[in-house]
């Protein structure tokens, strides 16, 4: 089976405060904060997109890989914030690492779920032999529309993974995938802000396909939840991966190191990708990981990771994710505004 | 010419730092050129710039170009890369009044400019602390 050869994270450096935003629409913050879980999120400046944050993750990844990126056979960027509409995110990615031109680029977009699509297809080609290398990010710039729920969470982040044959500091020991049609949220064609179906979100979308992926893996490997160190489910706000963790039988120690979503807000594609990134931070050899993306329409990818030794020596090579989340400025909601295009400019 | 055409010819520069250095006195280019301005050679070895660098002098915009209001006001640097190659660029994520000239920077990508509503998106290098 294919492993995790480099992986590596990027945060902007804005952050928003939940408080910030609440008082611009008259909400309540304890609420917001009690009812999600969430603190804060990550803004992305005008100057950064998926392109920008993808590059700087897969840096770190390449750094932690130590590979020629001439080798890297595909390079694969899941994303719903794509800067263009038509022109791959891929092929800048590529081109900015030294991956041109013997590479097959693809952009993926499955609403959260397109980074750890990449991923899987990525083992995949790896596990055929056709290729050596392949590169998995999993980035997005999300936008909530304002006052809407979604604008507490919507944040920026990418992750990188270089996918190889040799176990890395990862090995990959199986995947699965459980997808079904269900319209929980989505996006139309020139609309700029997604729309969602309420709570309809929660118990029939994310935690029924979360649970039915992790449940059938497990079954899949024939393990239980005590036989992982660590797990990782998309976070669309801080309270719903904690509460699919109690459902499946999981601690909160489990769940913790690669909890990001209450200081870093709903990476989308990077949600689960960079919860993975943080907990390959603190995971030690012989340590099983089981992640869980979850993407709306709606699907969730499952892998269950074996740490291998490489990973010490690798660790601290490039930064961390939380010391990538550490390094923060505080934004009021006027920059805010300004930064994700809010404010209508004249011609 | 078209802007994308333009953009296009630099990529290697803009992307990945690709610099030359003559292959008789050692000198380094960036971007390269055609003829060594130190020795008149014309034969050059590809090589790539490194990431890090420190602040040799700066400014900030407080009135720029209408395309960057967003930005406005910004730094703006001349930088000198480990390996001697000095370079103009944006140093962005900084505090103005933590810039001091010598501070350490490392190269970041970015989006420098967008060809209006409709045009390519154009990116490149900027510098942010160490
Ligand atoms: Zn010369």
């Amino acid at each position: 089976m294919a492993g995790i050869i480099g992986y590596g994270a990027y945060v902007p450096r804005n952050r928003i405060k939940v408080e910030e935003i609440a008082k611009v629409w008259g909400a309540d913050a304890p609420s917001y904060k009690r009812g999600l879980m969430l603190q804060e999120k990550s803004v992305p400046s005008p100057d950064q997109d998926v392109i920008t944050m993808s590059v700087e993750a897969t840096k770190h990844a390449l750094t932690r890989a130590q590979i020629d990126p001439a080798k890297i056979g595909a390079v694969y960027v899941g994303s719903e914030s794509h800067p263009y509409a038509v022109k791959p995110s891929g092929t800048v990615l590529a081109e900015a690492i030294g991956a041109t031109p013997e590479v097959h680029c693809a952009d993926f977009e499955f609403a959260c779920k397109a980074g750890s699509e990449a991923m899987f297809v990525c083992m995949g080609l790896v596990d055929s032999g056709s290729i050596e290398y392949g590169l998995a990010v999993g980035a997005d710039t999300s936008q909530g529309a304002p006052s809407d729920a979604l604008e507490y969470s919507a944040a920026a982040g990418a992750a990188s993974f270089i996918i190889g044959r040799d176990p890395g500091v990862a090995r990959v020991i199986d995947t699965y995938a459980y997808m079904t049609d269900t319209p929980d949220f989505w996006r139309r064609s020139y609309m700029h802000y997604p729309r969602h179906a309420g709570r309809f979100t929660g118990q029939p979308a994310y935690f029924k396909h979360i649970t039915s992926c992790a449940t059938g893996l497990m079954e899949k490997v024939d393990l239980t939840p005590k036989d992982f160190a660590y797990v990782v489910f998309h976070q669309p706000n801080g309270k719903f991966p904690q509460r699919v963790g109690k459902m499946l039988g999981f601690t909160k120690e489990q769940i913790e190191p690669g909890w990001l979503s209450p200081i870093l807000g709903n990476t989308y594609s990077g949600s689960s990708p960079m919860g993975l990134t943080a907990t390959l931070d603190v995971a030690k050899p012989g340590d099983m990981i089981l992640m869980v993306s979850y993407g709306s329409g709606a699907g969730s990818d499952g892998f269950v990771f074996e740490v291998t030794d490489r990973i010490d020596g690798v660790r601290n090579v490039a930064p961390g994710t939380r010391e990538l989340l550490d390094k923060k400025t505080y934004i009021e909601y006027g920059t805010y505004a300004k930064y994700r295009r809010k404010i209508r400019m004249g011609e | 010419m078209s802007t994308s055409a333009k953009y296009w010819r630099g990529i290697p520069q803009r992307y990945r730092l690709e610099a030359e250095r003559c292959a008789s006195c050692g000198m380094e280019f960036f971007p390269p050129r055609l003829v060594c301005s130190g020795c008149g050679a014309r034969k050059f070895m590809p090589i790539k710039l490194n990431d890090h660098g420190k602040l040799l002098t700066y400014t900030v915009i407080r009135v720029g170009p209408s395309e960057f209001c967003e930005q406005t006001p910004y730094a703006m640097g001349i930088v000198e890369l480990d390996g001697g190659v000095r370079m103009t660029a944006q140093i962005a994520d900084v505090d103005f009044d933590t810039l001091e000239v010598g501070m350490p920077l490392k190269v970041e990508f970015r989006k420098i400019r967008e060809e209006g509503q409709a045009g390519i998106l154009c990116y490149g290098y900027k510098f942010v602390p160490e």
